[in-house]
């Protein structure tokens, strides 16, 4: 069966690979966007830190035999303490800088890490084991889907959903879309504000190292995994509007899809399909699809 | 007053505040004392000096000298976020409310500061408009209805020293009433409040004490008694 001259069972497969990079990309976006909305940081260490919850899984499991499981829960929570601190002790200071300072930070900090892990463990990448559980196949007609990679969607997209359902349904949730509106208020209020900004931030390394965790078996370990990845992500969280959760999230997955269409529509675009739609709502809706406004 | 408090508890005590936003120095020394259970209203021009009065106690400018006892505390050293914890809610004159809430959401975002603050039921009950528009976005109500929000929401904390920044601007006259309806019940509640206002009708009736405020300092403090030999200077004054 073909559908325009392509087979439907590589357009299939192509669209749920597509899905797969694009729950990447909505992980990512995700704690991007959170960041940036409460912080106004445009965090460039996002990808280092996606790349530290890979390498801190692999080190993990090389040195203490701590197995994916105990790391998915481990590394976010190790990662996203390490970025609470760099918030508290880097970030804070320079909170009332124009935003390019904390651009420049974020990114110097990601060059430091990369190649700091580049010298101690080369560039070239390393494996980390599937787990067991996941080892196998399972046919749905069009392909063999990987039973790891099925696992990375349904996990992805359940780590989104938790994080809607904290921002938009809870208090926490509350403090943090009113924070992002309006910090001053929210202190006249008694929110201790540089507290959850803290916390924020935390959280969205911690969403970086969960999305790098998830990586590890899939994609080889490498320092500069994460710098790959983030110029894309970066444009995902353009087409979707800075600072939108929801956005953030849709547009990711979307995004995934399209790269995978093109895929087997035209293979040479494939690459640069993301960067075509990013000009193309630049010029025409300059928020981003989701985006509320300047 | 009440007779409950017949010695005086002091709620509110500014001594010699400084206020500055940069390098702007917008108050020059402000004293005042405000006794619990008190309606005490700043009167003025605009610009001279009384949004800054209240943004001092909270904490929200540049920087500020002297000393400001909220509750018997002094603040001027505390991070802004402690200073509602000693029991002062505020109502900024932008109102304040917040777009990606719905409406309930804006009234329970205000964490509690003291007990014996008014339940939601209390809330609504004296706000029904409120109510009946709970899952709206809280910017889509109508400005009466945002103000009324804007109230309510720091009535749930258990504040006992309200600051509320021209309430009544650019309200329908029906609200206007029903605000003073509400400062009233307030008031009979043993609550503090201060409020910045440019409605004088408004504000003559409900006030214990009137501060005049000109270009940053106390021009004249006026007691509710004294007021109807004052109108003239305050005319004058205040151009009303």
């Amino acid at each position: 069966m073909t559908l325009f001259d392509i087979p439907t069972a590589a357009l299939l497969g192509q669209l749920m690979l597509g899905l797969i990079n694009g729950a990447f990309y909505a992980l990512l976006s995700l704690g991007l966007a959170i960041i940036f909305g409460l912080l106004k940081v445009i965090n460039f260490a996002h990808g280092a830190q996606y790349m530290l919850g890979a390498f801190v899984a692999l080190l993990l499991s090389r040195h203490f035999g701590i197995d994916y499981w105990a790391a998915l829960i481990l590394v976010p929570v190790l990662v996203g303490l390490s970025g609470c601190l760099l918030e508290r002790f880097l970030l804070r200071p320079i909170a009332n800088q124009n935003h390019l300072y904390s651009l420049l930070l974020t990114f110097g900090l990601a060059l430091i890490m990369q190649n700091l892990f580049t010298n101690l463990y080369g560039s070239s990448g390393n494996a980390y084991p599937t787990p067991e559980v996941f080892r196998g196949a399972v046919n749905l007609g069009f392909m063999h889907l990987p039973l790891y990679r099925a696992w990375v969607i349904v996990a992805a997209l359940a780590v989104c959903l938790a994080a809607w359902f904290v921002i938009e349904k809870t208090r926490l949730g509350a403090y943090l879309r009113a924070g992002t509106e309006n910090p001053q208020l929210m202190q006249g209020f008694g929110i201790n504000i540089p507290f959850l900004i803290t916390l924020t931030y935390g959280f969205g390394a911690a969403l970086a190292a969960f999305a790098g965790v998830l990586a590890a078996p899939l994609y080889s370990v490498s320092p500069t995994m994460g710098a790959n990845l983030l110029i894309v992500v970066f444009a995902v969280v353009v087409i979707g509007g800075m600072g939108s959760i929801v956005g953030a999230v849709v547009t990711g997955l979307a995004m995934g899809l399209i790269e995978g269409l093109t895929k087997v529509i035209y293979p040479q675009a494939a690459t640069t399909v993301i960067f075509a739609v990013m000009v193309m709502v630049l010029l025409l809706k300059p928020n981003g699809l989701f985006g509320k406004g300047a | 007053m009440s007779e409950l408090h017949a010695t005086p508890i002091e709620q509110l005590r500014l001594d010699n505040v400084h206020a500055f936003y940069g390098e702007s120095h917008i108050l020059h020394g402000i004293d005042m004392k405000v006794n619990r259970g008190e309606l005490v209203t700043l009167l003025g021009r605009n610009g001279a000096g009384r949004s800054t009065i209240l943004k001092s106690i909270m904490g929200m400018v540049g920087r500020r000298t002297g000393s400001i006892m909220v509750n018997g505390r002094e603040t001027t050293r505390l991070p802004a976020f402690r200073i509602p914890r000693l029991g002062a809610g505020y109502c900024p004159e932008e109102r304040g409310i917040f777009a990606s809430l719905d409406v309930e959401e804006n009234l329970l975002l205000p964490p509690t500061v003291r007990s014996g603050g008014m339940s939601l039921d209390e809330i609504y009950a004296m706000f029904p408009n409120l109510y009946e528009r709970r899952r709206s976005q809280g910017t889509r109500l109508s400005g009466g209805e945002q103000q009324m929000l804007a109230m309510g929401r720091i009535l749930r904390t258990g504040a006992n020293l309200l600051l509320l920044d021209e309430i009544t601007e650019g309200l329908a006259p029906v609200i206007v009433q029903k605000l003073a309806e509400v400062l009233v019940k307030l008031k009979e509640r043993g609550l503090t409040i201060i409020l910045v206002e440019q409605n004088f009708r408004f504000a003559a009736p409900l006030a214990d004490r009137h501060y005049l405020i000109e270009h940053g300092r106390i021009a004249e403090e006026i007691s509710a008694a004294e007021l109807p030999g004052k109108m003239d200077l305050l005319h004058r004054q205040l151009g009303v």
